[in-house]
């Protein structure tokens, strides 16, 4: 048991006030949501956040800067995320089973590939990653950004993982001996005993996709194709533009992160542990 | 006798498939990745190499490509300042957004583990939570708190801080112009990284100290040692192996950072191009400017520059480790 000495109280103190801080935007994301323009432009700017008719026309005023656009591109931004996220479980976790239940030459070889890929940096792969698109004409479209990041070496790290240490190899000899083929296995046995795996895995990929900015404001490049990401990019235009209806503006960004904010209260240790044990271990 | 050979023929049919099926399943399995792979990460930075030796506006077509050898790269050396330039800021930045990051979440890292059992986990969440907003978004809120004329940061500094005694000795009388000042352009950056990603390195040392036995410190414990020795003689030279790790994920993490002053101070890089990083500049250069050729030398450039600075981490917590 710790004693409440000074020195604790002050290490507290300092703890609690860190906290606040990082609680600090995120609280006035949600104070300039409900205020108008003028308010929160106005000196001293508000602390507290406003009434109900506010947020109301706040609203409006974010579905008139966005030629009611807005719950299109939420829809785009939720695609693209959902399909990132479904065909990430599947091929990351069949990679993952391959890796962690067999043993075929080459093993080790691949296995270092798939961890040396993570290595690469991303900002290496944005000029190649925006030509090759639009050689192949996948420049607005989702697929060019879940497709090619479905099997990732993050994500066949952490089934691999969760594979070996979860799943006795006697039951892939038992199942055989009952006449299973090898993916029949994998899709009868394997994905129902790693849901916890998958669980983790799944949050970090629709977070990932979801908050994603660099690669969606190089391939949705047309209104209709937008993403919240891009969304807001373009209606804050920079903060050095002064004609932007800020409310709105504010409104737009609480509806893109609270969502994703609330799944990460109940679901924080889980995520927490999912993304460090895919990324200290190598 | 007829259907004697039907059935002895599926059955060696069904042998040979379940060997075969059995010994390729795995290739087939780990496939995707690979073809993925060679397809969107292998060829296209190949192709890139040859990108960087071309002339190229990319909306052309590749029959608009013309070879110009090594030029790009004399050009990047001898004339582009304005590359030089974004590398510096970048790594000013890069420095002055990464070190706190390291020097907050150490000890904090370190009281989360040895000093909270009930309010671990919502302590790391609360610092952790950053981590999970969109950039984009956060970016907004933060370019109006940072309002020059009537944000919540110069309200503070004004109306707050000013009034209290002592305080306002040291403490400006006027409007702090977080993003209108070219010193205060790369300050202003990197509060809103290091707002980012402080949780981010908590949560992998407190990774690492979990892998630290608990009986060092009980043993030092009853030797009489303070939480601060624990923490100078056992801690931080066994965290050494995770701050290798999370120095190396910052290094280069941050020679990359392209979101966050993007989206602070816009294409145009800030004042006097104090908020322009390397990747910012290579971006301008291909998507406005269209000079593919340029950005895939520039790309390749910061790639080794990057790759340099890695090593030199390296050889540091070698030296360390050797001590």
């Amino acid at each position: 048991m710790q004693k409440l000495t000074l020195g604790n109280a002050l290490i507290y103190g300092l703890i609690l006030f860190g906290g606040l801080l990082m609680a600090f935007p995120l609280y006035f994301m949600l104070v300039f949501a409900t205020q108008s323009r003028e308010t929160i432009f106005s000196f001293p700017p508000p602390l507290v956040p406003g009434s109900i008719d506010q947020i109301v026309s706040n609203y409006n005023a974010l579905m008139k800067m966005t030629d009611n656009t807005f719950w299109r591109v939420f829809y785009n931004s939720f695609y693209l995320a959902s399909m990132a996220t479904i065909t990430t479980l599947f091929f990351c976790s069949l990679a993952g089973f391959g890796f962690a239940m067999y043993d075929f030459k080459g093993k080790n070889a691949l296995f270092a590939v798939v961890v040396a890929t993570q290595a690469i940096p991303a900002a290496l792969n944005l000029i190649p990653f925006y030509l090759v698109m639009n050689l192949i004409g996948w420049i607005n479209q989702p697929r060019a950004l879940w497709f090619p990041g479905m099997a990732s070496a993050f994500g066949i790290f952490l089934t691999r993982q969760y594979i070996q240490s979860a799943i006795p190899r006697e039951l892939m000899d038992a199942a055989r001996v009952d006449g299973s083929t090898e993916f029949g296995m994998f899709w009868r046995i394997i994905l129902p005993l790693i849901r916890p795996a998958l669980g983790t895995l799944g949050l970090i990929t629709f977070i990932g996709v979801w908050n994603e900015f660099v690669l969606q404001s190089l391939i949705f490049r047309s209104p209709e194709t937008r993403t919240l990401q891009t969304l807001i990019r373009a209606i804050s235009g920079g903060t050095t533009a002064t004609n932007v209806d800020y409310g709105g503006l504010m409104m737009g960004t609480a509806i893109t992160v609270l969502p994703l904010l609330i799944i990460f209260i109940f679901t924080s240790r889980q995520l927490i542990t999912g993304l460090t044990a895919g990324s200290v271990k190598n | 006798m007829n259907s004697q050979t039907t059935i002895k023929q599926e059955f060696h049919f069904g042998r040979f498939y379940t060997r075969w099926q059995r010994i390729l399943a795995p290739y087939v399995f780990i496939s995707p990745f690979f073809i993925l792979f060679l397809v969107f990460g292998l060829f296209p930075m190949l192709f890139s190499i040859y990108v960087s030796m071309t002339s190229w506006d990319a909306i052309s077509g590749l029959g608009g490509m013309k070879f110009v050898g090594l030029d790009n790269y004399r050009f990047l050396f001898l004339e582009d300042t304005a590359f030089w330039n974004s590398v510096k800021q970048t790594a000013y930045i890069a420095l002055i957004s990464g070190l706190p990051q390291h020097l907050i979440a150490i000890p904090l890292a370190f009281i989360i583990h040895t000093g909270m059992k009930k309010m671990q986990a919502f302590v790391t969440a609360i610092y952790f939570a950053p981590f999970v907003t969109s950039v984009a978004a956060i970016a907004a809120v933060f370019g109006t708190l940072y309002s020059e004329r009537s944000g919540v940061l110069n309200w503070l500094v004004l109306e707050v801080f000013n009034k209290i005694p002592l305080l306002n000795s040291i403490i400006p009388d006027d409007p702090i112009r977080w993003l209108g000042d070219r010193h205060l352009v790369p300050i202003s950056i990197s509060i809103l990284v290091i707002w980012r990603y402080t949780g981010w390195n908590t949560v992998l040392y407190l990774a690492g100290l979990q892998a630290i036995s608990q009986d060092l410190y009980e043993a030092a414990e009853v030797d009489g040692a303070s939480r601060f020795e624990r923490f100078r003689y056992i801690t931080l030279p066994l965290l050494r192996p995770t701050m290798f790790t999370a120095f190396t994920f910052t290094i280069i993490g941050n020679m990359q950072l392209f979101a966050e002053p993007f989206l602070l101070v816009n294409t145009s890089g800030g004042v006097a191009n104090s908020g322009r990083t390397s990747v910012m500049y290579l971006w301008d250069n291909a998507f406005n400017n269209l000079l593919f050729g340029d950005a895939a030398t520039q790309t390749w450039v910061l790639f080794a520059i990057i790759i340099t600075l890695t090593i030199i981490n390296n050889q540091i917590f070698a030296r360390l480790r050797n001590d």
